[in-house]
């Protein structure tokens, strides 16, 4: 599919999972006849009936819990929340269940799920529809936590999720839902989990984003690549477990480092990158990491939500103060 | 004055009960109760889980057993429900359930490993699909409507039973549950162990509700209420459930009043809000004496096969123990080894550096 939009990505892999294994199931609220409140899952239910795709009720801890209980059966549940902000009553079933059922039972069972959420701010949403919590999510031992940043990206790792022996949570950014474009080959060909991309290669300095904020992060590097600063992007991609080896080499090779993330700060996953740095690449550190983020604060209404992201120059800032470092 | 409008809807709870406390029968008894195999089978199935009980605790005590969960008084509610499914049926239990457990093939050996600190009690070689024991209350639920839409999806003629306390009737995620099977008309079970009891918090603290099997009703679907301490009333209860889930009806709610006689758990001390004589007053209403005098008076059974079961059980608890303390812990290292399908890559050194601090 040329041309294809991010949400279009979503409905394409969803279709193809649909379609090869008839163990997968979709649901969630509003999935069915309306398609999804972003049309992730639009024509689905028509396509593939109502039985593999269908309406909850508005009940995300029982979204959550008919994935386990579906996983443990064998099915392949894709259950989806609304939004990021609508996924705090499910995280009981996360935290006490999908995530530690073959633990807890010893491989006896299992919970083969993935649970799709909307992820970020930037679209003029109402209040509680801009959350970037997902460093919450990271901290969850036996979950996967994938945040895609493009269609083409996506498409594979969604597959890649749905096709995973583990509970997935799969965080799709918003603001790029429809914004950023990219060519599909509907090949059913998944991407591999827990690896990252280097979405851009360079010699003096890495950025590592994910989710909305690396087409920002790029588009910074276009600014710097005119200023002479060659700086490399890396989209993590999947946030747990995540690739400390492409973070680790890349920093060897650049010796600076600038997080992005929309999340706020404290406690965000660029923490925990920085963190990785100083215990395993400090001595090839030219510059302190520097991490450019949403702030401590709750994530504003529309009329101040630009102010509260990320922004390219702020990106820039950061980008020309650690070169500066010597 | 109040306005006359119409009525638009009305409802009724029905309570089931065959046996008195004293065993005397009290109305026409199902077929089933004339099968003396099959009542000596409830019995002893009742008798091993007390016995198991009784010795647990005294292993708790002498520190040899985590905090444990007795169901002393409720064996009833779930040998009643646990003797009516089939093996291919899927229990989801809360962590007061032993019984049903140990009815459905889970050994003592691994209930005993679970309380005792080790993951590999949950991964007993009984009911495949089974789920362990939930702890955080009615959070299971969920999954017993995704078990249920599961054998509804791929057409299987099997049913989900999943019990949960009277405390869990008061939690959102058991609500979402049955408002979800009702819409579905899955094939689920709701086992309500009415033990009055949530830790300290009484039954008229939990809620307004008259009873909670008609909390059923806005669901959609029937609820009943039952003697929990007659055992006839529990499996007749069960029969009538589960053939209904398993017939495509749709769910059903089964209220089991019944009474907590032990602690909450082995950390707790009921003494501290609750009355001796409360309970004295309970232990005359038990399940098990209950069951006896039946057999006594209608099946011509002698105290002689009473002790038989009793010194069986004894033997056979007492034989599960030492299985049970023989057993060591596993390498800590292993901690890693069912965390994911496959160990991804981040996780191996931690994985490593356990084991070489072990070595």
């Amino acid at each position: 599919m040329p041309e294809a939009t991010l949400v279009d990505a979503i409905n394409l892999a969803l279709a193809r999972a649909l379609a090869d294994d008839p163990d997968v199931v979709v649901f969630g609220e509003d999935v069915g006849v309306n398609g999804g409140v972003f049309r992730a899952t639009a024509g689905l239910q028509q396509r593939f009936g109502a039985e593999r795709v269908f309406d909850t009720p508005l009940s995300e801890a029982l979204i959550g819990g008919l994935c386990v209980g579906m996983a443990a059966q064998g099915l392949k549940p894709v259950g989806e929340i609304q939004f990021l902000g609508f996924l705090y009553p499910c995280i009981d079933q996360l935290v006490n269940h999908a995530s530690r059922l073959r633990n807890r039972t010893q491989g006896r069972l299992s919970c083969p799920m993935v649970l799709r959420v909307p992820h970020g701010a930037g679209i003029r949403a109402p209040e509680h529809h801009s959350e970037a919590t997902e460093a919450m999510l990271a901290h969850i031992p036996g979950l996967r936590v994938v945040v895609p940043s493009a269609p083409e990206r996506a498409y594979g790792l969604l597959l890649a999720a749905v096709r995973d022996p583990d509970p997935v949570v799969f965080l799709e950014p918003t603001r790029i839902y429809r914004s950023v474009k990219g060519e599909i080959e509907d090949t059913g060909e998944a991407l591999p989990l827990d690896v990252a991309f280097v979405v851009r290669e360079g010699r003096d300095v890495t950025l590592i984003s994910w989710g909305a904020m690396v087409k920002d992060t790029l588009e910074a590097a276009d600014e710097l690549a005119a200023e002479g600063t060659d700086a490399e992007v890396i989209d993590l991609a999947t946030l747990k477990p995540y690739d400390e080896q492409t973070i680790l080499d890349s920093v060897a090779k650049t010796g600076r480092c600038v997080i992005v993330h929309e999340a706020a700060r404290t406690g965000g996953f660029g923490a925990e990158i920085a963190a990785l740095i100083a215990e395993r690449g400090l001595l090839s550190l030219l510059a302190p990491v520097i991490r450019v983020t949403g702030y401590d604060t709750v994530i504003p209404l529309p009329r101040l939500e630009r102010h509260y992201m990320p922004s390219i120059a702020r990106i820039v800032a950061a980008v020309r103060k650690t070169c500066k470092f010597s | 004055m109040q306005e006359e409008l119409p009525v638009i809807a009305n409802f009724e709870v029905r309570r089931r009960a065959y046996l008195a406390p004293d065993g005397v029968v009290l109305r026409h008894l199902p077929d089933f109760a004339n099968d003396r195999d099959l009542i000596i089978s409830m019995y002893r199935g009742m008798a091993l889980a007390r016995a198991f009980d009784l010795r647990a605790v005294s292993l708790q005590r002498t520190g040899r057993l985590g905090t444990y969960a007795t169901s002393l008084g409720q064996e009833a509610v779930t040998v009643g429900i646990a003797s009516a499914m089939r093996p291919e049926d899927v229990l989801l239990p809360s962590y007061r359930d032993n019984a049903a457990l140990l009815w459905r093939g889970v050994t003592m050996e691994d209930i005993l490993l679970f309380w005792g600190g080790d993951e590999r009690g949950n991964r007993w070689s009984g009911p495949a699909d089974d789920f362990p024991f939930c702890i955080p209350v009615g959070s299971q639920a969920p999954h017993a409507a995704g078990v249920a839409y599961a054998f509804q999806y791929r057409k299987q003629a099997r049913a989900v039973v999943c019990i949960l306390g009277d405390g869990a009737t008061s939690k959102g995620d058991v609500w979402e549950a049955m408002n979800f099977a009702g819409v579905c008309k899955l094939p689920v079970v709701f086992l309500v162990n009415n033990n009055q009891w949530a830790i300290s918090v009484p039954l008229r603290l939990q809620t307004a509700s008259q009873t909670l099997a008609q909390k059923a009703i806005a669901a959609g679907f029937s609820g009943e209420q039952v003697d929990g301490n007659d055992v006839i009333a529990m499996r007749a209860a069960a029969d009538a459930a589960i053939a209904s889930a398993r017939a495509g009806d749709g769910p059903r709610l089964i209220e089991a009043v019944t009474y907590r006689l032990g602690d909450h758990t082995t950390a707790d001390d009921a003494s501290r809000y609750r009355s001796t004589e409360e309970v004295q007053q309970r232990w005359k209403e038990e399940p098990i004496v209950r069951l006896r005098n039946y057999l006594v008076s209608r099946m011509n059974w002698s105290k002689a096969d009473m002790e038989k079961i009793t010194t069986e059980c004894e033997q056979k608890v007492t034989a599960a123990i030492e299985h049970y303390l023989a057993t060591g812990p596993r390498p800590p290292e292993t901690m890693f080894d069912h965390l994911y399908a496959r160990l991804p890559g981040a996780y191996a050194g931690q994985r490593k550096e356990i084991e070489d601090l072990n070595a």
